[in-house]
């Protein structure tokens, strides 16, 4: 199937498969897949609670802002979303 | 946490929870990694206890886990047991012949949030498939893993490669593509328990081995992203012993049958050593206070040339199980490595390989030689003799 990168206008969501979830006995954030697991700690873990297959990345990026205000944001989470597209993490939804 | 400190200042918690919830398996395979005197073992735990055993596992952190056996289908509770994982927050994968996984069957566990599940396969032919195994299961499982596409899992395949089937590697994963594997798992043997017995039938030669690297490195070249392959050397032709369970109670925990808790699937053989069962004491002090955990934590234990050794932090000093078998002392460096000084007891059974008949066995002529299988009798026969194999 033929997927973009991620653009600013592209709606996020998880791999098929992969599970995000708040783990306890680690205080951070964590994406589970078959036969592993990342831990998303901080920053990491605050954008991906935003990958909901409903939000844009432009929309990500302005719910963080509001979240931490004062912060120009747009560069770092454009570029984390980058790296977790190439690592298989996150895909852009087909058009609906 | 692998700092300048070489005592156990930090304990992390488990990350991997193995329940290998039966030994019962319809399959006979001769590289099991299962225990060869899982004969002996006692009851298994119940339904109950298994709950509460997950519900433990998961207050220490674990989040990844597999059910495994033997055949954990054998078992009828897996239904409860996968819904109550779902429940805990645990990404799980049933770990599986295919073996009895009818329609109800996975119709269940995909109700009940089963995240995953790992078939295996023998071989990608009907007749080694079926010889290896020593049954009947080839076309059972081509359905099983259209069943687990239909009930849109992602297709895990797992491959236990060795010297009978190695040579069909092509074969093997035009097979995998046939069936749309998303991961692939070309798992070369690791000879523990049955493999180890049966090691001289199992280990391929040096020359097996690079066609079947050069062949998966060509077809992952074509195939791309479509399928993740990971091909998994046997240690036997390594020079530096790998990174066993990235550390002694580091990351990974094996629960048994009966409920014995191990660091690893093969701990329980180490002589001298106690591993408690969940039927005496609970999971966070098994993982944190019991001896057996503590005993390979750290680099104390270790002797030369581990000691002293630049790379102990890495790989820390391979597999104690390995170091046992092998050597007779679960201490020594794993003679994987090419520094320890019984080295040769690998290169010996590594040179042994490179005479034997490197053609792909059929069973008919294998039939010819000793081979084991996995099964109740010859479990009986080898607890009798229970030995590591010193040489």
């Amino acid at each position: 199937m033929a997927e973009r990168n991620i653009e600013l206008n592209s709606v996020i969501e998880l791999q098929r498969h992969f599970r995000f979830q708040w783990e306890p006995a680690q205080q951070a954030h964590v994406l589970l897949y078959p036969e592993g697991m990342v831990k998303l700690p901080g920053s990491a873990g605050e954008i991906m609670k935003r990958v909901d297959g409903v939000a844009t990345a432009e929309a990500i990026v302005a719910d963080l802002e509001k979240t931490f205000p004062g912060a120009d944001l747009r560069q770092d989470v454009m570029e984390f979303l980058e790296v977790a597209y190439a690592r298989g993490w996150i895909r852009a939804k087909q058009n609906q | 946490m692998q700092g300048a400190g070489s005592v156990q200042s930090k304990i992390n918690n488990p990350l991997w929870l193995l329940a290998e919830v039966t030994y019962k398996c319809p399959l006979h395979c001769v590289f099991c990694y299962n225990p060869v005197d899982y004969t002996q073992y006692g009851p298994e735990l119940s339904t109950e206890e298994w709950l509460r055993v997950l519900r433990e596992g998961r207050e220490i952190g674990c989040t990844q886990l597999g059910f495994s056996g033997g055949e954990p289908l054998m078992r009828d509770d897996l239904e409860i047991m996968v819904a109550e994982a779902r429940k805990l927050g645990y990404y799980s994968n049933l770990i599986t012949s295919g073996v009895g996984l009818t329609e109800k069957r996975i119709a269940a566990f995909k109700q009940g949030g089963l995240d995953h599940i790992q078939l295996s396969f023998q071989d990608s032919t009907r007749e080694i498939n079926d010889f290896i195994s020593s049954t009947k299961t080839f076309e059972l499982k081509s359905k099983v893993a259209k069943l687990i596409k239909q009930h849109d899992y992602p297709m895990v395949l797992n491959v236990v490669l060795h010297r009978m089937n190695i040579d069909h590697i092509q074969q093997i994963l035009e097979m995998a593509e046939a069936m749309g594997a998303e991961y692939l798992e070309l798992a070369n043997t690791q000879y523990y328990a049955w493999a180890l017995v049966n090691r001289d039938q199992l280990l391929p030669s040096r020359e097996q081995l690079e066609r079947a690297e050069r062949i998966t490195n060509e077809f992952r070249a074509r195939i791309g992203d479509r399928m993740k392959i990971y091909f998994v050397v046997p240690d036997y032709y390594a020079t530096r012993p790998k990174a066993c369970m990235n550390g002694w109670g580091s990351v990974f925990v094996t629960i048994q049958s009966d409920g014995t808790v191990l660091p690893c699937h093969e701990a329980r053989m180490l002589p001298g050593m106690t591993f408690p069962s969940v039927r005496e004491h609970d999971l966070r002090w098994i993982w944190y206070d019991s001896p057996g955990f503590n005993h390979f934590r750290g680099d104390e234990w270790m002797k030369e040339p581990c000691r002293t050794c630049p790379e102990k932090s890495k790989d820390f000093g391979g597999c104690r199980c390995q170091a046992y078998m092998l050597t007779g002392d679960a201490a020594n460096a794993d003679p994987v490595c090419d520094l320890s000084p019984h080295h040769d007891v690998v290169t010996a059974a590594v040179a042994k390989a490179q005479h034997a008949q490197t053609k792909a066995a059929t069973a008919k002529n294998m039939t010819a030689q000793p081979i084991v299988f996995r099964d109740d009798k010859n479990s009986r026969k080898l607890s009798q003799k229970a030995q590591p194999e010193t040489t």
